[in-house]
């Protein structure tokens, strides 16, 4: 036996509608890819209550996407910052986020991406950064623009930078997407309202913070992130 | 105490975040015989899927500074990922069973609005009988959607279906 640990307890049950669905017609690309078949239930065992530790020395921070060796991107400047905590309120310190954006034009610096926006090239839109021992995080860039994504006539993604999180354990990953207060395009957008509870959507929406806002430099949005709970009922050890 | 936050599509975009040199979990020098699991992503028309992020987590061997246990692989315009890494012997799972050698998968990608779980274990393992995971598929062609063939020396094969009648079968937590 290469692991001789007291059994892992489950995770807590997602609550209904929080979660988007696989299946979500208005969403075109999930038609071919989300599976016809219920997923089976299963508590986790060792293999999903661990999970990867990521550290500084090998996974470098960079906090800050709105400079390229030394000069300015173009755009609003931004600064985000937030908790992670999981679902009992407890901060998860030292976790590592990933991070990737457009530009102000709405343009990413990806092969893939054919939107007739210009590129920057003080702009690179990748960043990691790490939370502190309470769970806290901040970085700095640009705000990202919209762009078109052929979804459907005149699809526009509203503004937005994705996120990805590792929790202690490996079911606990998260990918997401933080949007904007304010912008119009979020009622429109297919991918925002995969999310059938509209709460758990609001939850998405950064919010402008006026206490993080530097004066004469950088405006600044909050946005708090929930990684998944463990079960409260530990399974028989 | 609110819920865990909504999951989002990985999008198309995700390679800013790449490393390739993520999907060798050997890279740090882990001593003992690497083996290659390999396969190809495919959506429910049998096209390959070749924009998706597959990353790997395993408990066994345990993670140290020479074996990070994770790895990220995309997958290329013809749905192949592969991944270098240790085969992983058995652990204890609930209730003192005993879990086969396996290997857990999370795939992302466009179209998937949240990640998808499943498991890789391997062909001609004893243990694979009794795991406890692969006791509640009672279908042995659904169960043999999470088995591993062998495919050359110390290499093994899966291929994975994101949907249709030879679908993959997928797991919640
Ligand atoms: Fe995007």
């Amino acid at each position: 036996m290469g692991q001789n640990l007291a059994a892992g307890i489950g995770f807590r049950p997602l609550q209904a509608g929080t979660q988007p669905a696989y299946a979500t017609p208005t969403y075109r690309s999930t038609a071919l890819r989300a599976p016809f078949s219920a997923p089976i239930s299963f508590p986790g065992s060792l293999t999903e209550t661990t999970g990867p530790r990521f550290t500084p020395e090998r996974f470098p921070p960079l906090t800050d996407l709105s400079r390229v060796e030394g000069h300015d991107a173009q755009g609003q400047r931004i600064i985000v910052a937030g908790t992670v905590t999981d679902e009992d309120g407890k901060p998860v310190p030292h976790t590592m986020i990933e991070l990737w954006q457009a530009n102000a034009a709405g343009r990413y610096r990806h092969p893939v991406d054919r939107h007739d926006a210009p590129l920057d090239p003080w702009f690179h839109g990748a960043g990691r950064v790490f939370t502190d021992a309470g769970g806290r995080y901040r970085f700095v860039s640009v705000r990202p623009g919209s762009y078109p994504w052929r979804n459907h006539k005149n699809a526009w993604r509203p503004s937005h930078i994705h996120f990805s999180l590792f929790g202690p354990g490996f079911a606990q990953r998260l990918i997401t997407q933080m949007y904007f207060e304010g912008d119009p395009l979020l009622a429109l957008d297919p991918i925002f309202h995969s999310v059938p509870d509209a709460q758990a959507r609001e939850r998405l929406v950064a919010r402008l913070a006026i206490d993080l806002t530097e004066p004469e430099w950088a405006l600044g949005y909050r946005f708090d992130i929930v990684l998944r709970g463990r079960g409260a009922t530990p399974m028989e050890a | 105490m609110p819920s865990a936050t909504a999951q989002q599509t990985i999008g198309p975009y995700w390679h800013l975040l790449e490393d390739p040199q993520v999907a060798d979990l050997t890279r740090f020098g882990a001593p003992g015989p690497a083996i290659t699991l390999q396969g190809r992503l495919f959506d429910g028309a049998g096209a390959p899927v070749g924009d998706a992020c597959i990353e790997l987590w395993q408990a066994d061997p345990s993670p140290s500074e020479l074996f990070p246990g994770f790895g990220r692989s995309g997958t290329n315009a013809d749905g192949w990922f592969r991944f270098r890494t240790l085969k992983p012997g058995p652990i204890r799972g609930c209730g003192n069973a005993t879990e086969a050698p396996h290997l857990a998968l999370a795939i992302h990608a466009r179209g998937l609005t949240r990640p998808l779980f499943t498991r890789v274990y391997f062909a001609a393992d004893a243990l694979n009988e009794t795991d406890p995971l692969l006791s509640l598929i009672d279908d042995r062609a659904r169960r043999a959607t999470l088995i591993a063939e062998p495919d050359g020396d110390h290499t093994w094969r899966l291929d994975i279906r994101l949907q249709g009648a030879r679908e993959t079968v997928f797991i919640v937590f």
